[in-house]
């Protein structure tokens, strides 16, 4: 039996008996939450939603959640994920669509599926990334991209807290295309953008959009002209032919569009 | 009118650019955005400081709620901006904008202002500049928003005279309904006799002060010689506002929920309003009177649905002093219960020693973490806690902390105030044989020696409408000095090791000091600091002293007043004082004698427990104290059964 100090309540959690992961969207305005704003406007959803979830025990219980790398403050996603500890039997779908009713819109539950036996970080190793290049010509950035494809190592500086830090963009990058369209969330009508699609590898420290857009200055001068968008479009495991397999697989239930 | 087009696109491309851009993107949950056309009045609610401070500021809440809840009122919420947004908002032209749609500020009828603190002055210039609105009130015209500064500075809204159209003096539930009333009609009248009728119907409401309407004249002294209405229609004295029953403003009830991080993640509900305890120093105190308790039911209604609105996961009970309560007991027993084995914690943010018991700190801590105890007895010295009637013995305090080291906890946090009224270094160096005791008797309690103690100490600052506000404020040289002598008697004993110390230097607090008893005249001084770069004078990084010092060399010398002369001059007894025809309920005469009182260690009860001492508050609100037991009980709250549940 665990000690309990003299004035300190026994923790009362109940233990985990299930796990369901979900995959969720960061989207418009939402884009600016850090990942640490995503995690508290998760848990207070699941308290409103009353889904039983498992806290931690000791001094200071938290609640067990498992997350997946975080989107950076600013970039949108389609594709984040979340594993849930559960004190009961919950299905996934219910629990999908119960927690994307008490979060605010824009971080919208996308899916669902109970957990198997592989952790959740062993399912991902790779994301596909769109940047929009509002005002930048296709044709520039086709020169900037295929700069970048044809060097061996283009190192981008980065200040964390710790120091400096240099990162190898080109090794990163599993895969790019280059297209143009309208830059998402504005009216029809408006002028088309760059865009850049973009399997990038994740490594340590992991490449960022901005780790991307960086090399392309660094490589052709390619600086756009106002703040470019990126989104997450995909995570997953990389295939042999380039594709990413879905975390959730194939006990996948969706929840919204 | 078309409603404004909304500033967010202009907005959005800056925001990558600048530190925590989720401050400015709104989407709290329980926000509104209501229809811009059918609202007949607009309120623009606005907290001048930084929006992790600004957000969870009660008084806004429960006006934004009920506001909203009016068919023909509209009401947003808007922050103080940081400077690297700001910089780059002028480079862009984009506009001063409320976080709720978007909407430029300068397109709402009313910009309500609420300043807890007058540090905030600056940062309400920046918003007007922002917005696009005339800083001075008398530039601005009939199509201007109606500025209405509120909240506790207000009771002494002078220095602001220039930059505000109204000041609303107390309590805000009914008063903004008033205020929209007059507003509505004086817009579906076709806005007869323009700003100006307007601003003289708002002087014939209750609780409301129109500066513009006031001639200030001074003497060779240059103390104030007069303050006279210049229209028949505008009252000589402006008597505050008092909610009599609080349980018929049960607000909020759907708490916001930011996204960003704030300083206050909580769902709190102020269990009472007011206090008589008395402390001569605490301006809230004197200025909220009297106590008005609400009922356990109502209490247990707000924190059931503020809870269940909000996926919060600790309450906050909050007050003056809320382990004052008549019901207290109840009301954390009563949570406790009905939070059981949901992770949901109480706090209690102010509390007393001599009312603190330690199974009120078990309740409180039953199903959540066990932080620190905090306690506040203000003065080191027996005798400057009489001086400032902050009863609270050191034996009080000792047995407490003791009864809280034997059941647990570690740590106790202790607040004091340095620059006190007739304050010796003898006083303030007591400070450090406090927190050995504590640490003494902490050991022998808890049987080992892991204990810490932690001493705060601000700068103490004189304030309008309390017994010291005829005081000399200590200058900061005279404080810094005794904080010295103070850490050099924290350490010399080896118990030293166990106590932190942490302070603020004096200097911002003059400043403080020079907004909260100043006059008009110190409007002049706040303009120059804003002029000059000004912003965020409650942060550290962002005050200048030296900027205010010589703005106000320049702009009061040759005035004949000084800097010296608003803060460290004590005022004699017939000065009229800027804030004399502003009414807080407090007779002056009974002010005085307090004050007299203090000065030879004489202390004042407490009024809920001991006869009436005549501070004249009760007669001139129309109020009564009101504490328990009210009668009442807890609801039985339930908590949310969640999908998989079953039946």
């Amino acid at each position: 039996m665990p000690r309990v100090r003299a004035g300190e309540a026994a923790n009362p959690s109940l233990p985990t008996v299930a796990r369901v992961r979900v995959q969720f969207a960061k989207r418009g305005r939402l884009r600016f939450l850090s990942h640490r704003d995503v995690a508290r406007s998760v848990e207070r959803a699941l308290r409103r939603a009353a889904i039983p979830v498992s806290y931690s025990h000791g001094f200071s219980p938290h609640p067990r959640l498992t997350w997946s790398p975080a989107a950076p403050t600013g970039t949108a996603s389609e594709a984040e994920y979340l594993e849930i500890g559960l004190t009961r039997e919950v299905e996934p779908g219910e629990l999908g669509r119960a927690l994307d009713a008490a979060l605010p819109e824009g971080l919208d539950v996308l899916a669902a599926a109970p957990a198997d036996g592989v952790a959740l970080a062993d399912r991902i190793d790779a994301a596909r990334w769109r940047i929009e290049l509002p005002q930048v010509p296709v044709e520039a950035l086709k020169a900037a991209v295929g700069a970048l494809l044809a060097a061996d190592e283009v190192l981008v500086e980065r200040v964390t807290p710790k120091g400096r830090k240099h990162v190898d963009v080109r090794a990163a990058l599993v895969h790019v295309e280059v297209s143009s369209g309208v830059v998402s969330g504005t009216p029809s009508g408006a002028p088309d953008c760059a865009i850049l699609t973009a399997v990038v590898r994740q490594g340590s420290p992991v490449v960022r959009p901005d780790d991307v857009l960086g090399a392309l200055d660094v490589v052709a001068g390619l600086r756009p002209p106002v703040p470019a968008r990126a989104t997450r479009l995909a995570q997953g495991l990389l295939d042999d032919r380039g594709e990413l397999a879905d975390p959730l697989g194939s006990d996948r239930v969706t929840t919204r569009a | 009118m078309t409603p404004p087009p909304s500033v967010f696109p202009a907005l959005e491309p800056l925001l990558p650019r600048v530190a925590k851009p989720v401050q400015y993107v709104g989407g709290e949950l329980n926000a509104q955005v209501k229809d811009w056309d059918t609202a007949a009045v607009r309120w623009a609610l606005m907290y001048p400081d930084a929006y992790e401070v600004g957000l969870p500021n009660q008084g806004i809440q429960i006006l934004y709620e009920l506001l909203n809840e009016r068919p023909d009122v509209l009401a947003e919420r808007c922050y103080a901006v940081w400077p690297d947004l700001e910089a780059l908002m002028r480079e862009n032209g984009v506009p001063a904008f409320t976080v709720d749609a978007h909407r430029p500020l300068g397109a709402f009828d009313v910009i309500g202002v609420s300043f807890a603190t007058e540090l905030g002055y600056t940062n309400l210039l920046t918003a007007l500049d922002l917005a696009g609105i005339p800083l001075h009130s008398a530039d601005r015209g009939v199509d201007h928003p109606v500025v209405i500064a509120g909240g506790h500075a207000a009771f002494n809204p002078e220095p602001i005279a220039d930059f505000i159209d109204v000041a609303v003096l107390g309590d805000g539930e009914e008063v903004v309904g008033e205020i929209t009333d007059v507003v509505a009609a004086w817009k579906a009248d076709g806005r007869p006799g323009g700003r100006r009728e307007l601003l003289l119907r708002l002087a014939e409401t209750d609780g409301c002060y129109v500066p513009g309407f006031y001639e200030v004249s001074y003497g060779a002294d240059g103390a104030i010689a007069s303050v006279e209405p210049t229209d028949p229609r505008v009252p000589a004295r402006v008597m505050k506002r008092t909610t009599v029953d609080l349980d018929d403003w049960p607000y909020p009830k759907a708490p916001l929920v930011p996204l960003a991080e704030t300083v206050h993640e909580r769902a709190s509900v102020e269990i009472f309003r007011g206090c008589t305890r008395g402390c001569r120093f605490c301006q809230a105190g004197m200025i909220t009177r009297p106590v008005r308790e609400r009922s356990l039911e109502t209490i247990g209604k707000i924190v059931d649905s503020a809870v269940r609105n909000s996926g919060f996961d600790e309450v906050g009970l909050l007050s003056l002093s809320s382990a004052d309560h008549s019901e207290i007991a109840e009301i954390t027993k009563g949570l406790a219960d009905a939070y059981e084995g949901t992770n949901t914690s109480l706090s209690l943010p102010s509390t007393r020693v001599d009312a603190f018991n330690i199974d009120l700190a078990n309740e409180i801590s039953r199903n959540g973490r066990r932080s620190g105890l905090t306690f506040a007895p203000e003065g080191g010295s027996e005798r400057i806690r009489r001086v400032i009637n902050k009863m609270v013995s050191e034996e009080d305090l000792i047995r407490t902390v003791s009864e809280a080291f034997g059941q647990g906890w570690r740590q106790v946090k202790l607040y004091f105030m340095c620059g006190l009224p007739t304050e010796t270094d003898e006083d303030v160096v007591q400070i450090a044989d406090m927190a050995h005791n504590v640490i003494r008797a902490g050991r022998a309690a808890a049987g080992h020696n892991d204990v810490r103690c932690t001493i705060s100490i601000g700068g103490f600052v004189p304030k309008p409408h309390t017994p010291f506000q005829w005081a000399a404020q200590a200058h900061p040289t005279v404080i810094d000095e005794r904080l010295r002598k103070l850490r050099a008697a924290v350490n010399a004993n080896k118990l030293g090791r166990n106590v932190g110390m942490r302070y603020h230097d004096g200097e911002p607090s003059l400043i403080e000091g020079l907004l909260a008893r100043g006059d008009r005249r110190v409007g002049r001084v706040i303009e120059r600091v804003w002029r000059e770069g000004g912003r965020f004078d409650g942060w550290s990084e962002h005050f200048s002293y030296a900027r205010w010092v010589d703005a106000a060399a320049a702009e009061l010398e040759p005035l004949g007043v000084s800097l010296d002369w608003f803060t460290t001059r004590e005022r004699p007894r017939e000065e009229i004082l800027p804030w004399d025809h502003l009414d807080s309920g407090l007779d002056r005469d009974w002010l005085w004698e307090d004050w007299q009182d203090a000065l030879s260690g004489r202390e004042q009860d407490d009024c809920r427990w001991t006869p009436c001492f005549d501070c004249g508050v009760c007669p001139s609100t129309g109020a009564d104290i009101q504490v328990g037991p009210s009668g009442t009980t807890l609801l039985p709250l339930t908590v949310v059964r969640g999908p998989g549940a079953g039946g």
